[in-house]
């Protein structure tokens, strides 16, 4: 691939009005600060948290520990940063899996029509009528607490989030004079939705992955919180939640910092979802 | 209009029926058996294989699929195999607590989010706009227990104005009870209505630019006429769409606000039997609450045809 110096005229023209977007910078760089924090804590943290230092249990904020200590010593700041590698993992697998099935099955029943479109679209009514967080308990429940099943039981709630925005973005491309060319042309129904349909939907499918990322993580930290999220001794921000909600009393410190990691990654990617619809979509740019 | 009523109603039936297959097939494929549960782990197998027979264990699955559903159609959910007691008086206990709970903040998230909504509407761009957006943006984010949390902190803890957690019951009156469950509303009714403003203020937009409400102002109609009685009225579907789907989702966040505050409503409830393994309770709660869903996004459907009289005519 040659480095290209000169950025073609469309990249160039959406790069100035994607930084100029206040959401999307805002959100892009709380979003970026977040994942580098979470790559960060591979290599370093401030302190080991599987180290449990008993003297130093429930401290407030001091220059040596930014955020204080929980109630086995240790040290609340690292344990945010630990704790954003699962946040981060567990919503964008099953941001990964909803994608993965719901595009497709969306694509399908969009290019299909008639009785395929009918059961995909009977078989969202039926994942909606199941509230989400109903199920996610019922499926870590059942097949026991842990991130891997809290990843499935959010991915499923996906799948239709999915299917619907692919289905109704090919719906209304699918009338296009460029799509009748391209099956005037003798292109089959499989290779128009990859070489056409895919990409023209690829940009509302980014903005839902964003809001659904978002939803994963508050998602993951409800689990969490319920005990069904990742276990400890890993740490992860609803458990500190759980942990913190008896100590609160005499150590408020301990519901705060994880509350707002929490608020601020949220906050985050729904800003960088905002202003990614505003830059794609022109028609939604203009009404604001 | 009767087609479209007809429509509605066979989706929500279909979508009843396949919601008891999903839900009676993984309680089936579970592992645990309730006659084994009931009796402990020192029952003879005489005892376990008569108790079997008694509770219809024995029947081929069909059979027991169709005794289950036609025993709820007749409100018989089966009886609870920790507690012993029928299903439905666990059911009705619990729900004097979760009913009003749910009900108290769909009222708090309606009131707030759609004057909210229509004020930054009227004031688009401005700084009024720019800031209420802010703040509904901040409510999205911010996970409900963590919310229930700071709430109990600051006016449990810190301020002594209502109790930390638990129910007194409705048996002392009316007030202790709404007391009780006032913090949990509000925590429960916070990203409800950040997402609800939100809806609100991108339908009243789309609404105002609309001739009709030009028309309107151009006669000389008040503002605030124009804007309660022909704006909100035409951006009342999508609200109301968003509306049905929340109910669902402030059923799901009673599992969590109900642990937060320990109250005995019916998400706790379903949540300690699914830990408990009490399946027969785990799938009269679940069908319940999917019913009560189904039937929400039903009333939604219909409400349409009477905020918007093109859809009546129609069909």
């Amino acid at each position: 691939m040659t480095v290209e110096t000169h950025l073609p005229d469309a990249q160039r023209h959406w790069l100035r009005l994607a930084l100029a977007n206040r959401s999307f910078l805002t959100g892009l760089i709380i979003t970026a600060l977040i994942a580098a924090m979470a790559l960060i804590s591979f290599v370093w943290t401030p302190y080991d948290v599987t180290n449990l230092v008993v003297a130093d249990r429930m401290k407030g904020l001091s220059a040596q520990h930014w955020f204080g200590t929980d109630h086995f010593g240790r040290d609340i700041f690292s344990m945010i940063m630990v704790g954003s590698r699962n946040s981060i993992a567990v919503a964008f697998v099953a941001v990964g899996i909803g994608m993965g099935i719901g595009v497709p099955l969306g694509c399908w029943a969009a290019a299909r029509g008639g009785l395929v479109d009918e059961a995909l679209m009977r078989f969202n009514d039926l994942v909606f009528a199941f509230p989400a967080l109903l199920s996610a308990v019922m499926i870590t429940a059942i097949f026991g607490p842990g991130a891997v099943n809290a990843i499935i039981a959010i991915g499923i709630f996906n799948v239709p989030v999915f299917a619907r925005v692919a289905r109704a973005g090919a719906l209304a491309l699918w009338p296009r004079e460029y799509i009748l060319a391209a099956r005037a042309a003798g292109k089959g129904k499989a290779l128009i939705t990859v070489e056409h349909i895919l990409p023209n939907i690829a940009s509302m499918l980014l903005v839902q992955g964003t809001i659904q990322f978002a939803l994963g993580i508050l998602a993951e930290a409800g689990l969490s919180y319920l005990g069904l999220g990742a276990q400890p001794p890993m740490p992860s921000w609803g458990r500190m939640l759980f942990d913190a909600q008896t100590r609160m009393m005499v150590a408020p410190h301990l519901a705060i910092f994880p509350g707002l990691a929490i608020v601020i990654t949220v906050l985050g990617l729904n800003l960088l979802g905002d202003g990614l619809r505003d830059v794609l979509d022109p028609r939604l740019r203009r009404e604001r | 209009m009767a087609a479209f009523i007809l429509k509605r109603l066979a989706i929500g039936l279909a979508t009843l029926v396949l919601a008891s297959i999903v839900v009676f097939s993984v309680m089936e494929i579970l592992p645990g058996d309730p006659a084994l549960l009931m009796l402990g782990m020192n029952a003879t197998d005489e005892a376990l294989a008569v108790l079997r027979n008694q509770m219809g264990l024995n029947d081929p699955v069909h059979l027991r699929y169709l005794a289950w559903v036609a025993g709820m159609l007749v409100g018989d959910f089966g009886n609870s195999y920790t507690y012993s007691t029928p299903v439905i008086e666990l059911i009705g206990e619990r729900a004097v607590v979760s009913l009003p709970l749910a009900t108290i903040s769909l009222a708090l998230s309606t009131l707030i989010a759609i004057p909210v909504g229509m004020f930054a509407a009227a004031r688009r761009g401005r700084i009024a706009d720019t800031s209420v957006m802010g703040v509904t943006q901040l409510g999205v984010a911010i996970p409900n227990f963590w919310f229930a949390l700071l709430l109990i902190y600051v006016f449990a803890v810190w301020l002594r104005l209502v109790p930390a957690g638990g129910f007194p019951g409705w048996g002392g009156g009316v007030w202790p009870g709404i007391r009780s469950l006032f913090l949990p509303a509000v925590a429960l009714a916070l990203p409800q209505a950040a997402i609800l403003a939100r809806v609100t203020r991108s339908a009243m937009l789309e609404v105002l630019g609309e001739d009709y409400i030009r028309t309107a102002r151009a006669k000389g109609m008040p503002r605030r006429i124009v804007l309660w009685r022909h704006a909100l009225r035409n951006a009342m579907i999508p609200v109301l769409t968003i509306m049905g789907l929340q109910f669902a989702f402030l059923l799901a966040g009673t599992i969590i606000i109900e642990n937060v505050f320990y109250l005995p409503g019916l998400g706790r409830l379903v949540f300690q039997a699914i830990t408990q393994r009490d399946l027969i309770v785990v799938e009269g709660v679940v069908m319940l609450l999917v019913a009560s869903v189904v039937i929400v996004n039903l009333a939604v459907d219909l409400t349409y045809a009477l905020v918007d009289p093109r859809l009546r005519s129609r069909a």
